[in-house]
């Protein structure tokens, strides 16, 4: 069984400040692998009229997803885990080349804390791989930061199309708990 | 090595894309790209010179944006069984205008023709229908072509594949624009989206 920190527990109201920018900035297609520390935002998405929330296999798809969602005239926000940003990378290719908005927040795992082992060696090198991958990276470690750095992350994306990431760090969502 | 009675890859694609009207083609990479260059340029042909195994995926996300708007990926078997879950998460979404074609000529033509899973094992068909896609055909003829040129035009009934056997022909390298913002702009363009 799997719990969470107190700072879930309490259901936070970051993800419902990162759905208002969202929504303000037009966004409508939200492909997603699931991750716990998205699941509020998830389902306020798959809740909105506006927002199509698309469950992937894996997160290359969302990459591609968004080149098509452009090409049709729609925006979009890719959201996963820092484990799937490493399924990305050739995929990360198409942006320059085709030269369309991307925008993707990552929660953040190996880190603050890490329980998992498993999760250190691609949490490490997150930042490293968007930046070697010509993606901007910005980060927000707590709840009360995120609205303004969602904000610049959005308006960058979209009006600059400038390649953007979020890491939504550990310590913001709270280090997974594994109980017996 | 060239089997019998194979369907013929531009001769294929030719027919899928004879009476297009509003299709936005999606080329896969690889040699497809070129069959819809060969078929003639036009300015909703969105050709792929890398991103395996995304042209499925970004036929969604186009699908999705114009949902009145025949959508048609074109592919090989290399770069389809490179996005095999992209079928499920099409399957799942159910874009009714949605179409992809795959051109199986069970080999990796640009790399040296190594034989593709789908030579001996894979049945891309059946893996389609399983992940959901119910319209998912094994096309072998030049009529079954064009049945599926004509449903693409339907874009309340799909989503909807076809596995089209050709055979592994090397044929005139036809080569269209690599110019990836040049034609998505042109897309957009054709679509009536202005520039940023």
């Amino acid at each position: 069984m799997h719990a969470r920190t107190d700072a879930a527990d309490t259901t936070p109201s970051w993800p419902d400040d990162i759905f208002a920018t969202l929504q303000r900035f037009d966004v409508r297609q939200v492909p997603y692998v699931p991750d716990a520390g998205h699941s509020r935002l998830i389902q306020r998405v798959l809740d909105s009229s506006t927002m199509r929330g698309i469950p992937l296999t894996t997160e290359e798809e969302g990459v591609a997803l968004l080149a098509g969602a452009w090409t049709g005239g729609q925006r979009g926000v890719l959201l996963m885990q820092s484990s799937g940003v490493g399924n990305c990378i050739n995929m990360l290719s198409l942006i320059p080349i085709l030269r369309f908005p991307f925008l993707t927040l990552v929660t953040m795992r190996g880190e603050w804390g890490e329980f998992n082992p498993w999760q250190v060696p691609m949490g490490s090198t997150t930042q490293g791989v968007f930046e070697l991958s010509g993606v901007q990276v910005l980060r927000a470690s707590d709840a009360a930061e995120v609205p303004a750095v969602l904000e610049a992350a959005a308006a960058q994306a979209y009006n600059a199309l400038t390649p953007t990431a979020v890491l939504l760090s550990q310590r913001l969502i709270g280090a997974k708990v594994f109980t017996k | 090595m060239s089997k019998a009675n194979l369907l013929d890859r531009r001769q294929v694609v030719s027919t899928l894309l004879a009476n297009r009207k509003d299709v936005v083609a999606i080329g896969g990479l690889g040699a497809s790209t070129n069959d819809i260059c060969a078929a003639g340029d036009h300015a909703r042909n969105f050709y792929l010179w890398g991103g395996m195994g995304g042209a499925a995926m970004i036929g969604l996300g186009l699908a999705l944006a114009q949902p009145k708007l025949p959508v048609l990926v074109i592919t090989g078997d290399g770069e389809m069984l490179m996005g095999l879950g992209s079928l499920a998460t099409i399957a799942l979404q159910k874009p009714s205008n949605l179409s992809i074609a795959v051109l199986d000529n069970e080999a990796y033509g640009e790399t040296g023709g190594q034989t593709s899973h789908t030579s001996a094992a894979a049945d891309l068909v059946g893996i389609a229908k399983a992940c959901g896609i119910a319209d998912s055909r094994a096309v072998t003829t030049l009529a079954e072509v064009e049945a599926f040129a004509q449903a693409v035009q339907d874009v309340s009934a799909g989503p909807r594949f076809a596995n089209v056997k050709i055979d592994s022909a090397s044929v005139e390298r036809i080569l269209p624009t690599r110019d990836g913002t040049h034609i998505v702009n042109r897309i957009r363009g054709d679509l009536g989206f202005n520039p940023i």
